[in-house]
Protein backbone atom coordinates (compact mmCIF):
# COMPACT_ATOMS: atom_id res chain seq x y z
CA UNK A 1 0.00 0.00 0.00
CA UNK A 2 1.16 3.36 -1.10
CA UNK A 3 2.04 6.19 1.12
CA UNK A 4 -0.92 8.45 0.05
CA UNK A 5 -3.65 5.73 0.52
CA UNK A 6 -2.56 5.94 4.29
CA UNK A 7 -4.85 7.27 6.80
CA UNK A 8 -4.78 8.08 10.49
CA UNK A 9 -6.75 4.33 10.75
CA UNK A 10 -4.06 2.22 9.47
CA UNK A 11 -1.76 0.81 11.76
CA UNK A 12 1.89 2.48 11.27
CA UNK A 13 4.44 0.04 10.09
CA UNK A 14 7.20 0.45 11.47
CA UNK A 15 10.05 2.53 9.29
CA UNK A 16 11.57 0.30 6.54
CA UNK A 17 8.82 -2.95 7.11
CA UNK A 18 7.92 -4.34 3.81
CA UNK A 19 4.02 -4.84 4.23
CA UNK A 20 2.67 -8.09 2.91
CA UNK A 21 -0.10 -7.23 0.10
CA UNK A 22 -1.40 -11.11 -0.58
CA UNK A 23 -3.59 -13.28 1.92
CA UNK A 24 -2.71 -16.59 2.86
CA UNK A 25 -5.93 -18.88 2.92
CA UNK A 26 -6.33 -22.61 4.04
CA UNK A 27 -8.28 -23.79 1.68
CA UNK A 28 -9.33 -27.11 3.88
CA UNK A 29 -8.83 -29.39 5.31
CA UNK A 30 -12.39 -28.28 6.34
CA UNK A 31 -14.12 -26.75 3.00
CA UNK A 32 -16.45 -29.68 1.81
CA UNK A 33 -14.68 -29.85 -1.69
CA UNK A 34 -11.61 -31.00 0.09
CA UNK A 35 -13.13 -34.32 1.50
CA UNK A 36 -12.04 -33.13 5.16
CA UNK A 37 -8.51 -34.34 4.31
CA UNK A 38 -6.45 -31.56 1.80
CA UNK A 39 -5.18 -28.79 2.96
CA UNK A 40 -4.33 -25.76 0.13
CA UNK A 41 -2.35 -22.96 1.58
CA UNK A 42 -3.26 -20.11 -1.12
CA UNK A 43 -1.73 -17.24 -1.21
CA UNK A 44 -4.36 -14.41 -2.84
CA UNK A 45 -4.15 -11.29 -4.04
CA UNK A 46 -7.31 -10.38 -3.84
CA UNK A 47 -9.31 -13.04 -5.54
CA UNK A 48 -6.64 -13.97 -7.38
CA UNK A 49 -4.71 -17.14 -6.59
CA UNK A 50 -0.92 -16.29 -6.34
CA UNK A 51 0.71 -19.21 -5.39
CA UNK A 52 -0.95 -22.88 -4.14
CA UNK A 53 0.84 -25.53 -1.94
CA UNK A 54 -1.30 -28.60 -1.42
CA UNK A 55 -0.70 -31.07 0.70
CA UNK A 56 -2.77 -34.69 0.64
CA UNK A 57 -3.41 -35.22 4.91
CA UNK A 58 -3.09 -37.72 7.23
CA UNK A 59 -4.63 -40.55 6.35
CA UNK A 60 -1.79 -42.71 5.19
CA UNK A 61 -2.55 -46.13 6.61
CA UNK A 62 0.79 -48.31 5.52
CA UNK A 63 -0.98 -50.52 3.14
CA UNK A 64 2.07 -51.54 1.80
CA UNK A 65 3.46 -52.32 4.42
CA UNK A 66 0.70 -54.09 5.75
CA UNK A 67 0.38 -55.88 2.22
CA UNK A 68 4.24 -57.25 2.96
CA UNK A 69 2.80 -59.40 5.43
CA UNK A 70 -0.56 -60.80 4.07
CA UNK A 71 -1.30 -63.71 1.64
CA UNK A 72 -2.18 -62.30 -1.94
CA UNK A 73 -6.49 -62.94 -0.85
CA UNK A 74 -6.49 -60.54 1.93
CA UNK A 75 -4.60 -57.84 0.15
CA UNK A 76 -7.50 -57.40 -1.83
CA UNK A 77 -9.84 -55.50 0.76
CA UNK A 78 -6.64 -53.10 0.79
CA UNK A 79 -7.37 -52.24 -2.74
CA UNK A 80 -10.89 -51.62 -2.19
CA UNK A 81 -10.00 -48.62 -0.22
CA UNK A 82 -7.54 -47.27 -2.60
CA UNK A 83 -9.91 -45.62 -5.33
CA UNK A 84 -13.33 -46.69 -3.05
CA UNK A 85 -15.34 -44.89 -5.49
CA UNK A 86 -14.84 -47.59 -7.76
CA UNK A 87 -13.63 -50.26 -5.80
CA UNK A 88 -14.24 -53.72 -8.40
CA UNK A 89 -12.05 -52.41 -10.87
CA UNK A 90 -9.09 -52.13 -7.96
CA UNK A 91 -9.98 -55.85 -6.72
CA UNK A 92 -9.81 -56.86 -10.32
CA UNK A 93 -6.56 -55.14 -11.33
CA UNK A 94 -4.79 -57.07 -8.15
CA UNK A 95 -6.95 -60.34 -8.97
CA UNK A 96 -5.13 -59.93 -12.66
CA UNK A 97 -1.85 -59.44 -11.45
CA UNK A 98 -1.56 -61.96 -9.20
CA UNK A 99 -2.90 -64.08 -12.34
CA UNK A 100 -0.21 -62.36 -14.76
CA UNK A 101 2.40 -63.35 -11.86
CA UNK A 102 1.12 -66.63 -11.46
CA UNK A 103 0.36 -67.89 -14.68
CA UNK A 104 -3.09 -68.54 -14.77
CA UNK A 105 -5.19 -68.63 -17.79
CA UNK A 106 -8.84 -66.84 -17.82
CA UNK A 107 -11.36 -68.23 -19.49
CA UNK A 108 -13.25 -65.76 -21.45
CA UNK A 109 -16.64 -65.56 -20.01
CA UNK A 110 -15.16 -64.50 -17.13
CA UNK A 111 -13.31 -61.95 -18.69
CA UNK A 112 -16.48 -60.45 -20.07
CA UNK A 113 -18.23 -60.50 -16.77
CA UNK A 114 -15.00 -58.57 -15.15
CA UNK A 115 -15.56 -55.94 -17.61
CA UNK A 116 -19.41 -55.46 -17.38
CA UNK A 117 -18.67 -55.13 -13.62
CA UNK A 118 -15.65 -52.69 -14.31
CA UNK A 119 -17.45 -50.69 -16.71
CA UNK A 120 -20.25 -50.17 -14.19
CA UNK A 121 -17.74 -48.96 -11.58
CA UNK A 122 -16.38 -46.38 -13.89
CA UNK A 123 -19.89 -45.17 -14.45
CA UNK A 124 -20.35 -44.69 -11.02
CA UNK A 125 -17.01 -43.00 -10.43
CA UNK A 126 -17.96 -40.74 -13.04
CA UNK A 127 -21.39 -40.18 -12.49
CA UNK A 128 -20.42 -39.54 -8.79
CA UNK A 129 -17.27 -36.90 -10.22
CA UNK A 130 -19.08 -35.14 -12.42
CA UNK A 131 -22.58 -34.40 -10.65
CA UNK A 132 -19.65 -33.08 -7.65
CA UNK A 133 -18.20 -30.82 -10.00
CA UNK A 134 -22.08 -29.55 -10.80
CA UNK A 135 -22.31 -29.69 -6.84
CA UNK A 136 -19.19 -27.30 -6.73
CA UNK A 137 -20.32 -25.20 -9.11
CA UNK A 138 -23.84 -24.69 -7.28
CA UNK A 139 -25.53 -26.98 -8.78
CA UNK A 140 -27.28 -29.59 -6.45
CA UNK A 141 -30.01 -30.96 -8.49
CA UNK A 142 -27.58 -33.39 -10.83
CA UNK A 143 -26.58 -34.85 -7.74
CA UNK A 144 -29.27 -35.76 -6.18
CA UNK A 145 -31.13 -37.06 -9.31
CA UNK A 146 -27.96 -39.35 -10.10
CA UNK A 147 -27.17 -40.51 -6.91
CA UNK A 148 -30.64 -42.84 -7.46
CA UNK A 149 -28.81 -44.30 -10.22
CA UNK A 150 -25.79 -45.23 -8.32
CA UNK A 151 -27.50 -47.37 -5.86
CA UNK A 152 -28.75 -49.27 -8.72
CA UNK A 153 -25.26 -50.30 -9.36
CA UNK A 154 -24.23 -51.00 -6.11
CA UNK A 155 -27.13 -53.28 -5.62
CA UNK A 156 -25.85 -54.97 -8.64
CA UNK A 157 -22.63 -55.52 -6.78
CA UNK A 158 -24.61 -56.28 -3.79
CA UNK A 159 -25.92 -59.08 -5.60
CA UNK A 160 -22.32 -60.42 -6.83
CA UNK A 161 -20.70 -59.75 -3.73
CA UNK A 162 -22.74 -59.01 -0.62
CA UNK A 163 -21.60 -55.86 -0.19
CA UNK A 164 -21.59 -52.30 -1.62
CA UNK A 165 -18.96 -49.46 -1.54
CA UNK A 166 -15.87 -51.77 -0.51
CA UNK A 167 -16.68 -54.94 -2.31
CA UNK A 168 -13.72 -56.99 -1.48
CA UNK A 169 -14.84 -58.83 -4.91
CA UNK A 170 -14.33 -62.20 -6.66
CA UNK A 171 -10.82 -64.21 -6.51
CA UNK A 172 -8.06 -65.13 -8.49
CA UNK A 173 -9.17 -67.04 -11.58
CA UNK A 174 -12.64 -65.50 -11.24
CA UNK A 175 -15.86 -64.69 -9.28
CA UNK A 176 -16.79 -66.02 -6.38
CA UNK A 177 -20.51 -67.68 -7.45
CA UNK A 178 -21.96 -67.26 -10.98
CA UNK A 179 -24.32 -64.50 -11.05
CA UNK A 180 -27.85 -65.21 -10.48
CA UNK A 181 -31.14 -63.63 -12.51
CA UNK A 182 -31.18 -60.78 -9.91
CA UNK A 183 -27.85 -59.97 -11.38
CA UNK A 184 -29.53 -59.96 -15.10
CA UNK A 185 -32.51 -58.49 -13.82
CA UNK A 186 -30.91 -55.15 -12.31
CA UNK A 187 -28.38 -55.34 -15.51
CA UNK A 188 -31.19 -55.07 -17.28
CA UNK A 189 -33.15 -52.42 -15.80
CA UNK A 190 -29.99 -49.94 -15.44
CA UNK A 191 -29.39 -50.84 -19.17
CA UNK A 192 -32.95 -49.25 -19.59
CA UNK A 193 -32.86 -46.25 -17.83
CA UNK A 194 -29.90 -45.04 -17.38
CA UNK A 195 -29.03 -43.31 -20.97
CA UNK A 196 -32.25 -41.34 -20.50
CA UNK A 197 -30.82 -39.91 -16.79
CA UNK A 198 -27.51 -39.62 -18.45
CA UNK A 199 -29.48 -37.62 -21.52
CA UNK A 200 -31.05 -35.41 -18.73
CA UNK A 201 -28.09 -35.17 -16.80
CA UNK A 202 -26.29 -33.40 -19.56
CA UNK A 203 -29.16 -31.40 -20.27
CA UNK A 204 -28.78 -30.17 -17.26
CA UNK A 205 -25.20 -29.18 -17.87
CA UNK A 206 -23.64 -29.38 -20.96
CA UNK A 207 -25.17 -25.99 -22.92
CA UNK A 208 -25.93 -24.62 -19.15
CA UNK A 209 -24.56 -21.18 -19.70
CA UNK A 210 -23.74 -20.37 -15.96
CA UNK A 211 -21.83 -23.98 -15.99
CA UNK A 212 -19.92 -22.96 -18.84
CA UNK A 213 -18.52 -19.84 -17.44
CA UNK A 214 -17.44 -21.47 -14.58
CA UNK A 215 -15.43 -24.41 -16.04
CA UNK A 216 -14.50 -23.31 -19.37
CA UNK A 217 -11.17 -22.26 -19.07
CA UNK A 218 -10.45 -22.71 -15.97
CA UNK A 219 -7.93 -25.23 -14.21
CA UNK A 220 -6.45 -26.36 -18.25
CA UNK A 221 -3.40 -27.72 -18.86
CA UNK A 222 -1.47 -28.74 -22.31
CA UNK A 223 -0.79 -32.00 -23.51
CA UNK A 224 2.84 -31.74 -22.87
CA UNK A 225 2.34 -30.83 -19.65
CA UNK A 226 -0.19 -33.38 -18.61
CA UNK A 227 2.06 -35.83 -19.97
CA UNK A 228 5.19 -34.87 -17.72
CA UNK A 229 3.14 -34.26 -14.71
CA UNK A 230 2.37 -37.91 -15.15
CA UNK A 231 -1.38 -37.15 -15.88
CA UNK A 232 -3.52 -40.42 -17.02
CA UNK A 233 -7.61 -41.31 -17.35
CA UNK A 234 -9.39 -39.00 -18.17
CA UNK A 235 -7.59 -35.77 -16.89
CA UNK A 236 -4.96 -36.82 -19.61
CA UNK A 237 -7.70 -37.73 -22.26
CA UNK A 238 -9.03 -33.92 -21.66
CA UNK A 239 -5.61 -32.59 -22.58
CA UNK A 240 -5.93 -34.28 -26.21
CA UNK A 241 -3.50 -37.55 -25.37
CA UNK A 242 -5.55 -40.45 -26.05
CA UNK A 243 -3.32 -42.97 -24.14
CA UNK A 244 -6.13 -45.58 -22.46
CA UNK A 245 -4.50 -48.75 -20.83
CA UNK A 246 -7.89 -50.70 -22.08
CA UNK A 247 -6.62 -50.03 -25.47
CA UNK A 248 -2.84 -49.22 -24.88
CA UNK A 249 -2.12 -52.50 -22.70
CA UNK A 250 -5.42 -54.48 -23.32
CA UNK A 251 -6.25 -56.63 -20.05
CA UNK A 252 -9.49 -59.00 -19.31
CA UNK A 253 -9.93 -59.14 -23.68
CA UNK A 254 -10.68 -55.70 -24.35
CA UNK A 255 -9.14 -56.12 -27.05
CA UNK A 256 -12.58 -57.81 -28.17
CA UNK A 257 -14.56 -54.81 -27.83
CA UNK A 258 -15.07 -52.06 -29.71
CA UNK A 259 -15.30 -48.49 -28.19
CA UNK A 260 -14.18 -44.86 -28.80
CA UNK A 261 -11.63 -43.14 -26.33
CA UNK A 262 -13.16 -39.54 -26.38
CA UNK A 263 -10.69 -36.64 -26.14
CA UNK A 264 -10.78 -33.21 -25.11
CA UNK A 265 -8.69 -30.16 -26.36
CA UNK A 266 -7.84 -27.70 -24.25
CA UNK A 267 -7.42 -29.96 -20.44
CA UNK A 268 -10.42 -27.52 -18.73
CA UNK A 269 -12.68 -28.66 -16.38
CA UNK A 270 -15.66 -28.22 -18.90
CA UNK A 271 -13.17 -30.84 -21.08
CA UNK A 272 -12.43 -32.81 -18.45
CA UNK A 273 -16.63 -32.71 -16.92
CA UNK A 274 -17.13 -34.09 -20.82
CA UNK A 275 -14.71 -36.96 -21.24
CA UNK A 276 -16.25 -37.90 -18.54
CA UNK A 277 -19.72 -38.31 -19.35
CA UNK A 278 -18.91 -39.52 -23.19
CA UNK A 279 -17.04 -42.20 -21.05
CA UNK A 280 -19.88 -43.70 -19.44
CA UNK A 281 -21.89 -43.72 -22.89
CA UNK A 282 -18.67 -45.80 -24.25
CA UNK A 283 -18.99 -47.82 -20.86
CA UNK A 284 -22.71 -48.42 -21.82
CA UNK A 285 -21.89 -49.42 -25.28
CA UNK A 286 -19.26 -52.01 -23.68
CA UNK A 287 -21.49 -53.40 -21.27
CA UNK A 288 -24.05 -54.20 -24.33
CA UNK A 289 -21.43 -55.71 -26.08
CA UNK A 290 -20.26 -57.79 -23.35
CA UNK A 291 -23.47 -59.07 -22.34
CA UNK A 292 -24.24 -59.81 -25.92
CA UNK A 293 -21.46 -61.67 -25.80
CA UNK A 294 -21.91 -63.68 -22.89
CA UNK A 295 -25.45 -64.52 -24.10
CA UNK A 296 -23.44 -66.52 -27.26
CA UNK A 297 -22.01 -68.77 -24.94
CA UNK A 298 -23.70 -72.30 -25.00
CA UNK A 299 -23.78 -75.55 -23.05
CA UNK A 300 -21.41 -75.94 -20.37
CA UNK A 301 -19.28 -73.01 -21.59
CA UNK A 302 -22.38 -70.42 -20.38
CA UNK A 303 -21.94 -71.72 -16.76
CA UNK A 304 -17.91 -70.63 -16.19
CA UNK A 305 -17.40 -68.11 -13.63
CA UNK A 306 -13.80 -69.05 -12.40
CA UNK A 307 -10.98 -70.51 -13.84
CA UNK A 308 -9.91 -74.11 -13.35
CA UNK A 309 -7.11 -72.96 -11.07
CA UNK A 310 -7.33 -75.03 -7.68
CA UNK A 311 -4.30 -73.79 -6.27
CA UNK A 312 -5.34 -70.13 -5.86
CA UNK A 313 -8.78 -70.58 -6.63
CA UNK A 314 -10.88 -70.92 -3.17
CA UNK A 315 -13.05 -74.50 -3.76
CA UNK A 316 -16.62 -73.97 -3.44
CA UNK A 317 -18.25 -73.79 0.29
CA UNK A 318 -20.04 -77.20 0.06
CA UNK A 319 -16.72 -79.33 -0.82
CA UNK A 320 -15.08 -78.11 1.60
CA UNK A 321 -17.18 -79.52 4.01
CA UNK A 322 -17.66 -83.02 2.20
CA UNK A 323 -14.55 -83.45 0.34
CA UNK A 324 -10.91 -83.92 1.99
CA UNK A 325 -9.23 -82.42 -1.36
CA UNK A 326 -11.27 -79.29 -1.35
CA UNK A 327 -10.37 -78.97 2.71
CA UNK A 328 -6.94 -78.88 2.46
CA UNK A 329 -6.80 -76.22 -0.36
CA UNK A 330 -8.96 -74.00 1.01
CA UNK A 331 -7.10 -74.45 3.95
CA UNK A 332 -3.81 -74.12 2.20
CA UNK A 333 -4.87 -71.01 -0.16
CA UNK A 334 -6.87 -69.16 3.08
CA UNK A 335 -2.74 -69.65 5.22
CA UNK A 336 -1.22 -68.89 2.25
CA UNK A 337 0.29 -71.79 2.03
CA UNK A 338 0.11 -72.83 -1.70
CA UNK A 339 3.25 -72.23 -4.24
CA UNK A 340 4.00 -68.70 -5.26
CA UNK A 341 5.76 -68.06 -8.01
CA UNK A 342 9.04 -65.62 -7.30
CA UNK A 343 9.02 -62.87 -9.86
CA UNK A 344 8.83 -59.39 -10.49
CA UNK A 345 5.77 -57.95 -12.54
CA UNK A 346 3.89 -54.75 -13.56
CA UNK A 347 0.56 -54.73 -13.92
CA UNK A 348 -1.84 -51.75 -14.70
CA UNK A 349 -5.37 -51.19 -15.57
CA UNK A 350 -7.30 -48.41 -16.23
CA UNK A 351 -9.26 -47.06 -13.44
CA UNK A 352 -12.15 -44.79 -12.93
CA UNK A 353 -9.16 -41.97 -12.29
CA UNK A 354 -6.41 -43.40 -14.59
CA UNK A 355 -3.72 -45.82 -14.68
CA UNK A 356 -4.07 -47.87 -11.78
CA UNK A 357 -0.54 -50.05 -11.33
CA UNK A 358 0.81 -52.75 -9.23
CA UNK A 359 3.99 -53.03 -8.94
CA UNK A 360 4.64 -56.58 -7.09
CA UNK A 361 7.50 -58.10 -6.53
CA UNK A 362 7.53 -62.01 -5.07
CA UNK A 363 10.27 -63.99 -3.57
CA UNK A 364 7.98 -67.02 -3.24
CA UNK A 365 7.06 -67.20 0.00
CA UNK A 366 3.09 -66.58 1.68
CA UNK A 367 3.30 -62.64 1.17
CA UNK A 368 4.53 -60.26 -1.39
CA UNK A 369 8.26 -59.21 -1.06
CA UNK A 370 7.33 -55.70 -1.97
CA UNK A 371 3.97 -54.53 -3.32
CA UNK A 372 3.67 -51.06 -4.75
CA UNK A 373 0.06 -49.46 -5.72
CA UNK A 374 0.58 -46.41 -8.72
CA UNK A 375 -2.14 -44.18 -7.50
CA UNK A 376 -3.28 -42.11 -10.69
CA UNK A 377 -4.96 -39.19 -8.59
CA UNK A 378 -1.49 -39.10 -6.27
CA UNK A 379 0.65 -38.41 -9.21
CA UNK A 380 -1.40 -35.99 -10.92
CA UNK A 381 -2.49 -33.95 -7.77
CA UNK A 382 1.19 -32.83 -8.12
CA UNK A 383 -0.24 -30.36 -10.67
CA UNK A 384 -2.74 -28.62 -8.81
CA UNK A 385 -0.84 -25.25 -7.84
CA UNK A 386 0.30 -25.11 -11.67
CA UNK A 387 -3.81 -25.17 -12.53
CA UNK A 388 -4.59 -22.81 -10.07
CA UNK A 389 -1.93 -20.92 -10.38
CA UNK A 390 -3.94 -16.98 -11.91
CA UNK A 391 -7.17 -18.26 -11.17
CA UNK A 392 -10.12 -17.53 -9.11
CA UNK A 393 -10.62 -18.16 -5.58
CA UNK A 394 -13.48 -20.04 -6.57
CA UNK A 395 -12.29 -21.67 -9.72
CA UNK A 396 -9.39 -23.43 -7.30
CA UNK A 397 -12.63 -25.49 -5.74
CA UNK A 398 -13.94 -26.44 -9.14
CA UNK A 399 -10.68 -27.28 -10.67
CA UNK A 400 -10.07 -29.59 -7.59
CA UNK A 401 -13.54 -31.10 -7.45
CA UNK A 402 -12.63 -32.08 -11.27
CA UNK A 403 -9.34 -33.91 -11.25
CA UNK A 404 -11.32 -36.78 -9.44
CA UNK A 405 -8.95 -36.47 -6.36
CA UNK A 406 -9.86 -39.57 -4.26
CA UNK A 407 -8.63 -38.86 -0.39
CA UNK A 408 -8.28 -42.49 0.08
CA UNK A 409 -6.07 -43.82 -2.34
CA UNK A 410 -3.86 -40.73 -2.52
CA UNK A 411 -2.71 -41.67 1.07
CA UNK A 412 -2.68 -45.39 0.67
CA UNK B 1 5.22 -50.27 -33.75
CA UNK B 2 9.01 -50.95 -34.53
CA UNK B 3 10.77 -50.92 -31.13
CA UNK B 4 11.49 -53.76 -29.47
CA UNK B 5 12.91 -54.72 -26.25
CA UNK B 6 16.02 -55.69 -28.22
CA UNK B 7 16.17 -52.56 -30.21
CA UNK B 8 16.26 -50.78 -26.59
CA UNK B 9 18.91 -53.05 -25.44
CA UNK B 10 20.87 -52.46 -28.71
CA UNK B 11 20.68 -48.50 -28.03
CA UNK B 12 21.64 -48.49 -24.52
CA UNK B 13 24.53 -50.86 -25.01
CA UNK B 14 25.92 -48.59 -27.83
CA UNK B 15 25.13 -45.73 -25.64
CA UNK B 16 26.54 -46.73 -22.46
CA UNK B 17 28.42 -50.18 -22.83
CA UNK B 18 29.47 -51.58 -19.97
CA UNK B 19 27.20 -49.61 -17.53
CA UNK B 20 24.11 -51.10 -18.46
CA UNK B 21 23.29 -54.37 -17.18
CA UNK B 22 21.83 -56.90 -15.70
CA UNK B 23 19.49 -57.08 -18.88
CA UNK B 24 16.10 -59.67 -18.20
CA UNK B 25 12.27 -59.31 -19.73
CA UNK B 26 10.25 -60.56 -16.85
CA UNK B 27 6.66 -61.19 -18.09
CA UNK B 28 7.71 -59.32 -21.18
CA UNK B 29 9.04 -56.22 -19.63
CA UNK B 30 12.81 -55.44 -20.06
CA UNK B 31 14.52 -54.70 -16.94
CA UNK B 32 17.88 -53.46 -16.50
CA UNK B 33 20.19 -51.59 -14.14
CA UNK B 34 22.92 -48.61 -14.22
CA UNK B 35 25.37 -47.67 -11.50
CA UNK B 36 23.55 -45.00 -9.38
CA UNK B 37 25.55 -42.02 -10.70
CA UNK B 38 24.60 -42.73 -14.51
CA UNK B 39 20.67 -42.67 -13.41
CA UNK B 40 20.37 -39.05 -14.79
CA UNK B 41 22.28 -39.65 -17.75
CA UNK B 42 20.29 -42.65 -18.72
CA UNK B 43 17.05 -41.08 -18.24
CA UNK B 44 18.07 -38.17 -20.23
CA UNK B 45 18.98 -40.61 -23.18
CA UNK B 46 15.93 -42.56 -22.54
CA UNK B 47 14.58 -39.30 -22.75
CA UNK B 48 15.92 -37.46 -25.62
CA UNK B 49 16.83 -40.30 -27.78
CA UNK B 50 14.46 -39.94 -31.15
CA UNK B 51 13.97 -43.68 -31.57
CA UNK B 52 13.44 -44.76 -27.97
CA UNK B 53 11.25 -41.31 -26.79
CA UNK B 54 10.40 -43.13 -22.89
CA UNK B 55 8.80 -39.61 -21.92
CA UNK B 56 6.40 -40.93 -19.94
CA UNK B 57 7.68 -41.77 -15.97
CA UNK B 58 4.94 -44.19 -14.79
CA UNK B 59 5.93 -45.22 -11.35
CA UNK B 60 9.10 -44.58 -9.43
CA UNK B 61 9.24 -46.67 -5.93
CA UNK B 62 11.96 -48.29 -3.77
CA UNK B 63 12.77 -51.46 -2.71
CA UNK B 64 14.89 -52.82 0.16
CA UNK B 65 17.06 -55.61 -0.07
CA UNK B 66 19.04 -56.17 3.14
CA UNK B 67 20.75 -59.05 2.53
CA UNK B 68 22.39 -57.45 -0.70
CA UNK B 69 25.52 -55.74 0.90
CA UNK B 70 26.36 -52.72 -0.71
CA UNK B 71 23.25 -52.55 -2.94
CA UNK B 72 20.66 -52.50 -0.34
CA UNK B 73 18.47 -50.04 -1.49
CA UNK B 74 17.14 -50.08 -5.28
CA UNK B 75 15.29 -47.43 -7.62
CA UNK B 76 13.07 -48.77 -9.90
CA UNK B 77 11.93 -46.23 -12.56
CA UNK B 78 8.75 -47.46 -14.79
CA UNK B 79 8.96 -45.44 -17.95
CA UNK B 80 6.57 -45.67 -21.17
CA UNK B 81 7.46 -44.82 -24.69
CA UNK B 82 3.37 -44.03 -25.60
CA UNK B 83 4.31 -43.46 -29.11
CA UNK B 84 5.45 -46.74 -30.18
CA UNK B 85 3.53 -48.22 -26.80
CA UNK B 86 6.70 -50.43 -24.89
CA UNK B 87 7.24 -49.90 -21.45
CA UNK B 88 10.57 -50.67 -19.43
CA UNK B 89 11.74 -50.92 -16.04
CA UNK B 90 14.90 -48.98 -15.22
CA UNK B 91 16.77 -50.08 -11.69
CA UNK B 92 19.26 -48.18 -9.55
CA UNK B 93 20.99 -49.74 -6.48
CA UNK B 94 22.08 -47.64 -3.31
CA UNK B 95 23.82 -48.64 -0.02
CA UNK B 96 21.67 -48.17 2.33
CA UNK B 97 24.37 -45.96 4.77
CA UNK B 98 24.35 -43.58 1.81
CA UNK B 99 21.18 -43.41 0.02
CA UNK B 100 22.06 -41.02 -2.67
CA UNK B 101 20.35 -40.66 -6.13
CA UNK B 102 20.12 -37.50 -8.46
CA UNK B 103 16.53 -36.46 -9.17
CA UNK B 104 14.83 -37.00 -11.56
CA UNK B 105 12.36 -33.52 -10.98
CA UNK B 106 13.95 -31.95 -13.90
CA UNK B 107 13.18 -34.37 -16.40
CA UNK B 108 9.44 -35.39 -14.83
CA UNK B 109 7.62 -33.33 -12.72
CA UNK B 110 5.70 -36.07 -11.53
CA UNK B 111 8.66 -37.41 -10.29
CA UNK B 112 8.43 -34.93 -7.26
CA UNK B 113 6.02 -36.45 -5.39
CA UNK B 114 6.97 -39.56 -6.19
CA UNK B 115 10.70 -39.21 -4.78
CA UNK B 116 9.37 -37.51 -1.77
CA UNK B 117 7.10 -40.88 -0.87
CA UNK B 118 10.24 -42.79 -1.81
CA UNK B 119 12.13 -40.55 0.28
CA UNK B 120 9.26 -41.08 3.23
CA UNK B 121 9.43 -44.85 3.03
CA UNK B 122 13.27 -46.06 2.31
CA UNK B 123 14.87 -42.73 3.10
CA UNK B 124 16.58 -41.97 0.01
CA UNK B 125 17.98 -39.08 -0.88
CA UNK B 126 17.62 -37.29 -4.10
CA UNK B 127 20.02 -35.16 -4.46
CA UNK B 128 18.72 -31.59 -5.88
CA UNK B 129 15.53 -32.44 -4.96
CA UNK B 130 13.53 -28.90 -4.48
CA UNK B 131 11.68 -29.90 -1.71
CA UNK B 132 12.61 -33.33 -0.15
CA UNK B 133 10.43 -33.80 3.11
CA UNK B 134 8.09 -36.14 4.17
CA UNK B 135 4.65 -36.37 2.60
CA UNK B 136 2.43 -39.30 3.48
CA UNK B 137 3.81 -39.61 7.18
CA UNK B 138 4.39 -36.88 10.12
CA UNK B 139 7.53 -34.85 9.33
CA UNK B 140 8.51 -35.98 13.35
CA UNK B 141 8.82 -39.56 12.45
CA UNK B 142 12.89 -40.32 12.74
CA UNK B 143 12.98 -43.69 10.45
CA UNK B 144 11.65 -44.86 7.30
CA UNK B 145 9.08 -47.60 8.11
CA UNK B 146 9.14 -49.45 4.53
CA UNK B 147 12.84 -50.86 5.15
CA UNK B 148 12.54 -54.53 6.32
CA UNK B 149 14.57 -53.54 9.62
CA UNK B 150 10.96 -52.32 10.77
CA UNK B 151 8.90 -55.52 11.50
CA UNK B 152 4.83 -55.38 11.46
CA UNK B 153 3.37 -55.37 15.33
CA UNK B 154 3.17 -59.32 16.32
CA UNK B 155 -0.35 -60.25 15.59
CA UNK B 156 -0.66 -63.04 18.47
CA UNK B 157 0.66 -60.05 20.84
CA UNK B 158 -1.22 -60.43 23.73
CA UNK B 159 0.14 -56.73 26.00
CA UNK B 160 -2.22 -54.52 25.40
CA UNK B 161 -5.63 -53.56 26.60
CA UNK B 162 -8.47 -54.71 24.68
CA UNK B 163 -10.59 -52.12 26.42
CA UNK B 164 -8.35 -49.02 25.11
CA UNK B 165 -7.52 -51.33 21.65
CA UNK B 166 -10.94 -53.10 20.96
CA UNK B 167 -9.35 -56.32 20.19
Amino acid sequence: MNEHQMNEHHIKLPEGSIEKTTTTLNLGPTHPATHGVFQNILELDGERIVSAEQTVGYIHRAFEKIAERRPLYQITPLTDRLNYCSAPINNMGWHMTCEKLLGVNIPKRVDYLRIIIMELSRISDHLICNSVVGVDSGAYTGFLYVMQYRELIYEIYEEICGSRLTTNMGRIGGFERNFNSAVWEKLDKFLAEYPAVLTEFQNLFNRNRIFMERTMGTGGISAERALNYGFTGPNLRAAGVDYDVRVHSPYSSYEDFDFKVPVGRTGDNYDRFMVRNEEMWQSIDIINQAYKKIQEFKGAEAEVYHADAPEYYLPAKEDVYTKMEALIWHFKIVMGETEMTPGEVYHSVEGANGELGFYLISDGGRAPYRLHFRRPCFIYYQAYSELTKGSMLSDAVITMSSLNLIAGEMDA
Amino acid sequence: MGLTNETIKERLVQKFGENVSNFETPYGMLTFEAPVQENLKVLQFLFDDQELRFQFLTDLTAVHYPNQPGREIAVVYHLHNLIDNIRIRFKVFTTVEKPDVFTATKLFSSANWMERETFDFYGVNFVGHPNLKRILNVDEMDYFPLRKEYPLEDQTRIDKDDEMFGR
